[in-house]
C-alpha cells in the first residue's frame, strides 16, 4: 500500500475534455470516492492512474515515484473494472490466479493456490473455485472480479462501480463486506460510483465529480453539510435538496439568490403560516414518506413521519431552519 | 444482465413451417450428397462397372481403383507374366487378371503430400498474419487504417487468375516456379486479405478491457494476446482456418500453371491419371474420395470451436 499523488491532470477526447486539472492525494489506507454522474470522467481517472490512458498534461506519483510515464504492468495498480471483468474461458480459480501467474511475477504454484483460496473465503465463493465463469449469478461474479484484484497487494486498488450492476440487496450487502475487508486489509482504495449511499457509507473522503472537475473533496459529512456549490449539495442527500427563490422566503443574506433547503432544514406544521404549501403527494416508503409539496408554484420533496397524517390537499406552514444559500451562480453564500 | 440482441423472430415456428424447412433442408443435403456419393461408389467399381449402361447401384466392390491409383503397371504377354513367381500383394494379382504387371508406385502419394504440405503451410501462414493484423488493425490507431483495409480487401475483388501470367513469369525469375515455397506464398497472399477480414470483425467483439486488466496485472501486451485473446478468438480461428485451407486445398488453376514435376499438387495430378491406360474412372474417383478426406477431418476436429459460438455470459452488457 502507498500514497498516490495526482497532480493536475487534464485529458481530453478529441473535442471531448474528459478530465480537466484533477489534483487529488489518496493517503496510505485511504478508502476515497469519486462521486459524479455518468461522463463525469471518473472512469477515465482511473484508467489515468492505472496507464491504460496518457495525461495530456500534469503527472501522477505513486508512493513517492513518478509513474506517469509507467506501462500498466510497472505501476503496481490493481483494477476492478465495471464490465468485462471475468474471463469466460478459464474457471473462477483461474480467473483469481490471473495476476499471480504473471511471467514477471513468478509465483510458486503452491502459494498461488493458499492465496486464491484465502481471498476466496473472504469473498464466500470457496466452493465455486472450480466453476467456469459463465456459471456465476451476477453476483458471484462480481465477487470474483473483485477477488482478482484482491490477490494481489498492489499500491492502489482502483475500483470502477464494481456493484452498479447488482441488484439493490446484493450491492447493500457487498458494499459491507468490501469496506470490512478494506479495514481489515489496511487497503489503499480509489472507488468510483455514481451512487451516493456507496461513496457516503464506505468512504473516508468523497470527491464530487462533474463535467471533469473535481468540484469538492472532503469527509462525507464535510461535504453533505458543507457543499461548496449547488452541485456538490445536489448529489447528496435523499431526497434530493429543493433549490428555491431566495425571494420567497425571508432573512437570506445579501448575495444570496438560491436557498438549498433539505428536510432537516425544513419544519412542517398543519394549517397556514408565513410561507405556505400545499401537500401535492404523499408517498410512502415503510418507516417514511416522502412529502411532495407545491410553494408557491415550486416543488419541493421533503420526509415525514407516517405518523403526521398528511393528505393531499393539506395545507401546511413551512418554516427554514439554518438552510444553504447560494448565489446567482450557484456558489455557496455564508449565511 | 442482458442477453445479446439476435435476429431471431418472437414467434414460435409452426409445426407445418418447421417441417416445410426441415424437409427443404434434408432434399438440399441429399442434392448435395448424390455426386459424393456417386464418386465414392465409383472408387469402389471395377472399370467394367464404372462405365456399364444403365449404372449401377448394386455392384460386386472391387479395389483396383485403390491399386490403379497408387501403382503404375505396364503390360505384359501372358507368357511373360506366368514366368513371374507368385503375384506379389493385392494389386499385383489385379493387375495380371489384366495381362499387366506393377511397375512401381505412382506418383499420387508425393502429389498428396505436397497438397498437405502447400494447404496447411499457407493456411498456417495466412491465419498466423490474419491473426496479428486483424490485432493490430482492431486495436491500434494505424494510420489511413480505413484506405489499408479496403486495399487488403481489394485484393480479392478480381479472380487471382487473372495475375497468373505475370506471377507466372516473376516465379520463373525468381526461381519460385515448381517449389512448395512458392505455392505456399502465393495461397497465403490471396488468402491473407480474406484471414483479417474475418478476424478483425471476431477481435472487434473481444472486449479491450480483457487485455487491459491482463496488462495492468503484469503481462506484456503481447503476453495478453497470447493468454487472453487468442483464446476468446479460437471460434474465428477455426472458421478462417477452414475457409483459407478449402481455397488452398481445392485450387486448381494455379497449380497447372505453376507445378510441374517437383511441386505438383493433387488437384491437377488426379486428371492426369485418366489418360493412363484408358477410361479409368474408378481411379480418378478413388484419387478424388481420398483427396476429400483431409478437409472432412480438419472440419470434424474443429467443429467444435466451429459450433460453440462467442462466449457471451461473462460479458454484461
Ligand atoms: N476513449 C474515449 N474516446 C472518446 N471519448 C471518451 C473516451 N473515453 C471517455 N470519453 C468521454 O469522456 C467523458 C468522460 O467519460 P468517462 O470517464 O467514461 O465518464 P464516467 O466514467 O464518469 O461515466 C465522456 O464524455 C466520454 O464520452
Ligand atoms: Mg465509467
Amino acid at each position: 500500500m502507498a500514497e498516490v499523488e495526482i497532480n493536475a491532470v487534464s485529458k481530453a477526447f478529441g473535442k471531448t475534455q474528459a478530465l480537466s486539472d484533477l489534483s487529488l492525494t489518496i493517503g496510505d489506507g485511504e478508502f476515497v470516492a469519486l462521486l459524479g454522474p455518468t461522463g463525469a470522467g471518473k472512469t477515465t481517472a482511473l484508467r489515468l492512474i492505472a496507464g491504460l490512458e496518457q495525461p495530456d498534461s500534469g503527472s501522477i506519483r505513486i508512493d513517492g515515484r513518478d509513474v506517469t510515464g509507467d506501462a500498466p504492468a510497472d505501476r503496481d495498480v490493481a483494477f476492478v473494472f465495471q464490465q468485462y471483468s471475468l474471463y469466460p474461458h478459464l474457471t473462477v480459480f483461474e480467473n483469481m490466479a490471473f495476476a499471480l501467474r504473471a511471467p514477471t511475477r513468478r509465483v510458486p504454484e503452491a502459494d498461488i493456490r493458499v492465496k486464491v483460496q484465502e481471498v476466496a473465503r473472504l469473498l464466500h465463493i470457496e466452493t465455486k473455485l472450480d466453476n467456469k465463469a459463465t456459471q456465476l449469478s451476477g453476483g458471484q461474479m462480481q465477487r470474483v472480479a473483485i477477488g482478482r484484484a484482491l490477490v494481489r497487494s498492489p499500491s492502489i486498488y482502483l475500483m470502477d462501480e464494481p456493484l452498479s450492476s447488482l441488484d439493490a440487496k446484493l450491492r447493500g450487502e457487498l458494499r459491507l463486506e468490501l469496506k470490512r475487508i478494506q479495514v481489515d486489509l489496511g487497503a489503499t482504495i480509489l472507488y468510483v460510483t455514481h451512487d451516493q449511499t456507496e461513496a457516503m457509507t464506505m468512504a473516508s473522503r468523497i470527491g464530487v465529480l462533474e463535467g471533469g472537475r473535481l468540484m469538492q473533496i472532503g469527509s462525507p459529512r464535510e461535504i453533505y453539510e458543507n457543499p461548496i456549490n449547488a452541485h456538490v449539495a445536489a448529489r447528496l442527500g435523499q431526497p434530493t435538496i429543493n433549490l428555491l427563490p431566495a425571494a420567497l422566503f425571508g432573512g437570506a443574506p445579501a448575495g444570496a439568490e438560491t436557498i438549498g433547503a433539505r428536510t432537516e432544514h425544513l419544519t412542517i406544521a398543519r394549517g397556514g403560516g408565513d410561507v405556505s404549501a400545499t401537500v401535492k403527494r404523499v408517498e410512502h416508503l415503510g418507516d417514511q414518506s416522502h412529502l411532495h409539496l407545491d410553494v408557491a408554484g415550486r416543488p419541493v420533496v421533503t420526509l415525514a413521519d407516517p405518523e403526521t397524517g398528511f393528505g393531499a390537499g393539506d395545507v401546511v406552514s413551512l418554516r427554514l431552519n439554518k438552510p444553504l444559500f447560494f448565489d446567482a451562480r450557484g456558489w455557496r453564500v455564508a449565511a | 444482465m442482458t442477453s445479446a440482441t439476435t435476429a431471431h423472430s418472437v414467434v414460435e415456428p409452426s409445426i407445418t413451417t418447421r417441417r416445410f424447412a426441415g424437409s427443404l433442408v434434408v432434399l438440399y443435403a441429399v442434392i448435395t450428397m448424390i455426386p459424393l456419393v456417386w464418386i465414392m461408389l465409383t472408387a469402389f467399381k471395377s472399370p467394367d462397372d464404372a462405365i456399364s449402361y444403365p449404372p449401377k447401384v448394386m455392384f460386386k466392390p472391387s479395389l483396383e481403383g485403390f491399386c490403379n491409383l497408387f501403382t503404375t503397371r505396364s503390360r505384359q504377354t501372358p507368357e511373360f507374366i506366368r514366368s513371374l513367381g507368385p503375384p506379389q500383394g493385392l494389386c499385383d494379382s489385379i493387375a495380371r487378371s489384366r495381362n499387366m504387371v506393377v511397375a512401381g508406385p505412382s506418383n499420387y502419394v508425393p502429389r498428396f503430400i505436397n497438397s498437405l504440405i502447400i494447404a496447411f503451410g499457407s493456411t498456417v501462414l495466412a491465419v498466423a498474419l490474419g491473426t496479428l493484423s486483424a490485432y493490430g488493425f482492431s486495436r491500434f490507431r494505424v494510420p489511413l487504417k480505413d484506405d489499408l483495409l479496403f486495399f487488403i480487401l481489394s485484393t480479392r475483388m478480381m479472380p487471382p487468375i487473372a495475375v497468373a501470367i505475370p506471377i507466372y513469369l516473376m516465379y520463373r525469375t525468381i526461381g519460385l516456379s515448381d517449389t512448395r515455397l512458392g505455392m505456399i506464398l502465393l495461397y497465403t497472399s490471396v488468402n491473407v486479405s480474406l484471414a483479417v477480414w474475418l478476424l478483425k470483425g471476431f477481435i472487434d467483439e473481444i472486449p479491450r478491457e480483457y487485455e487491459e486488466a491482463a496488462m495492468i496485472d503484469g503481462y506484456t501486451r503481447f503476453q495478453a494476446f497470447v493468454k487472453v485473446v487468442l483464446p476468446q478468438a479460437t471460434t474465428g480461428i477455426a472458421a478462417t482456418a477452414i475457409f483459407c485451407l478449402i481455397f488452398a486445398w481445392n485450387e486448381y488453376a494455379f497449380a497447372v500453371l505453376l507445378t510441374s514435376g517437383n511441386a505438383q499438387t493433387a488437384p491437377p495430378f488426379i486428371p492426369i491419371i485418366i489418360g493412363e491406360g484408358g477410361q479409368d474412372w474408378p481411379a480418378v474417383a478413388a484419387g478424388t474420395t481420398l483427396f476429400l478426406v483431409p478437409i472432412v477431418v480438419f472440419t470434424v476436429l474443429l467443429r467444435k470451436h466451429l459450433l460453440r459460438g462467442i462466449t457471451f455470459g461473462a460479458v454484461r452488457k
